[in-house]
């Protein structure tokens, strides 16, 4: 029977879980590197016991460690991110220049063929590669490079690449999202970038219709059909049929249409989840109420999923990195709260349960579904 | 032998327990010796000095013979009784916050 192993990063460490095909009854492991932020930890599709992960702290910066037996163990790897040339300037939240300044990694996405090659989105902006296992660097400076850099300013987490989607049909096309400067799309390897943020629609940006300036918080896309692309932004939940030649918003009847995360289901590129969020400056479920939104429709008409998941007095925030899909024949669904609860669903959504409820605060979960 | 104490999360990394020992040549100044850490130790490049400027990263102290180092030219000698291995140089998490971050 196969199994998961669910890659939690948190404020405080690193935990890995695991359990068999059923997902009722969960190992815990952790935590790694206690003490230290994990933003991000993800494994190797050509290679599972290939984990990459970005740890980090406000006294020590950045590490990137690697993992060759599925977490057991780790080695730390490269940490130097160096800016191609110039580093230049973006806009600072007031409006003023800034130099373009390395800060933390957010995210790192493993290579869908070679377990040596990953990527590294990272504040300041920017998208790195290293294809020999994270032990040396090179930014891809095309992105940054981009004519609309310098007018790139930060979202309240700061001026960070937090996704990147391979197209699993075309080698060459990738797909990342900036807060708050939009999503990018490259068609040659990296070398030249487009924005695609046609159809947002911001209306705390001088123009709501900007090439760029749009605080995307989250795409994703089914590998089946990767023109298809779903996107949270901050607020609008959004949705592109043209690989985000233009966007059309599908938020439909969502009680609110903030919110963080949003993912597919591993089998059917229509049933899509997010988490809605009171608002941006109200950072908690609508009502107290944790819901997770379903819609099988690609967007629009959404249903509340809320069996297992606390109906009264829940103020947590579900974070941009914080939700991910399993591929068993019934789809598990799994996110992690700020204040430290990880939850899984078995039944594509129908059910949650907590596999955790006490953990530090949650910033990203990925999942791997194991032979 | 130069004596270097590091804090808790840089032991960790660098698999060592207790006070690390240096042999380091030349002057003893805080570049040297932190050459010669990193040198044994690459996986503390970054977490003490940053990569491109070598400067300390704004949350890490050097200690010493009961002072305050941290803003010394790096090319300063540090005291003598760290010069012979008497004392160790301290290299410190500040009591200070971490920056966290707001929205993630």
């Amino acid at each position: 029977m196969s199994k998961v192993r669910v890659l939690v990063g948190t404020r405080k460490g690193a935990f890995i879980m695991t359990s068999d095909g059923k997902r009722q009854q969960w190992e815990v492991q952790g935590p790694h590197f206690a003490g230290w932020e994990i933003y991000h930890m993800k494994g190797s599709p050509a290679d599972p016991n290939r984990l990459y992960l970005s740890q980090c702290s406000g006294w020590f910066g950045q590490l990137i460690q690697r993992s060759n037996d599925g977490g057991k163990t780790w080695e730390p790897v490269g940490n130097q991110f160096a800016y191609v040339g110039e580093a230049g300037t973006h806009q600072w939240y007031d409006g003023t220049s800034r130099p373009w300044a390395f800060k933390r990694v957010w995210h790192l996405e493993p290579s869908l063929s070679d377990p040596n090659t990953v990527y590294a989105g990272i504040e300041d902006a920017a998208l790195f590669r290293s294809a020999d296992g994270g032990q040396t660097w090179q930014e891809l400076p095309g992105l940054r490079g981009h004519g609309s850099g310098p007018r790139w300013q930060p979202g309240a987490g700061g001026l960070c690449l937090h996704t990147i989607l391979f197209d699993p049909s075309n080698a060459r096309r990738m797909f990342i999202a900036i807060s708050a400067a939009g999503a990018f799309r490259t068609d040659d390897g990296g070398d030249t970038w487009q924005p695609i943020n046609r159809g947002l629609v911001s209306q705390y940006i001088p123009d709501p219709k900007a090439e760029v300036g749009h605080c995307v918080h989250r795409i994703a896309m089914h590998r089946s059909r990767p023109n298809v692309l779903f996107m949270q932004k901050h607020w609008d939940v959004m949705r592109s049929g043209n690989a985000g030649d233009s966007w059309q918003e599908v938020s439909g009847n969502l009680p609110t249409d903030f919110g963080f995360v949003i993912d597919v289901h591993a089998h059917e590129p229509e049933t899509i989840y997010v988490v809605p969020i009171k608002s941006d400056s109200e950072h908690f479920p609508l009502d107290g109420k944790l819901q997770v939104y379903r819609s099988r429709s690609g967007g629009n008409d959404w249903e509340p999923l809320t069996k297992g998941l606390p109906q009264s007095n829940c103020y947590v925030n579900v974070l941009r990195d914080a939700m991910a899909v399993d591929s068993m024949d019934t789809c598990g669904i799994y996110f992690g709260t700020t204040e430290g609860q990880v939850y899984a669903s078995a039944d594509a959504g129908d059910y949650w349960s907590p596999i955790v409820r006490d953990l530090p605060a949650v910033l990203s979960v990925e999942v791997q579904t194991l032979p | 032998m130069i004596r270097v104490v590091l804090p808790t999360h840089l032991r960790n990394l660098a698999k060592v327990s207790g006070e690390v020992e240096l042999e380091v040549e030349g002057t003893i100044t805080q570049r040297s010796v932190l050459n010669a850490l990193e040198a044994r130790y690459p996986m503390l490049r970054g977490t003490v000095r940053d990569h491109a400027t070598q400067l300390r990263r704004p949350f890490v102290r050097f200690f010493a013979c009961e002072q305050d180092l941290s803003h010394e030219p790096p090319d300063s000698l540090l005291p003598e009784a760290v010069a012979s291995g008497r004392e160790p140089l301290y290299v410190v998490g500040a009591i200070a916050g971490g920056a966290y971050s707001r929205a993630r």
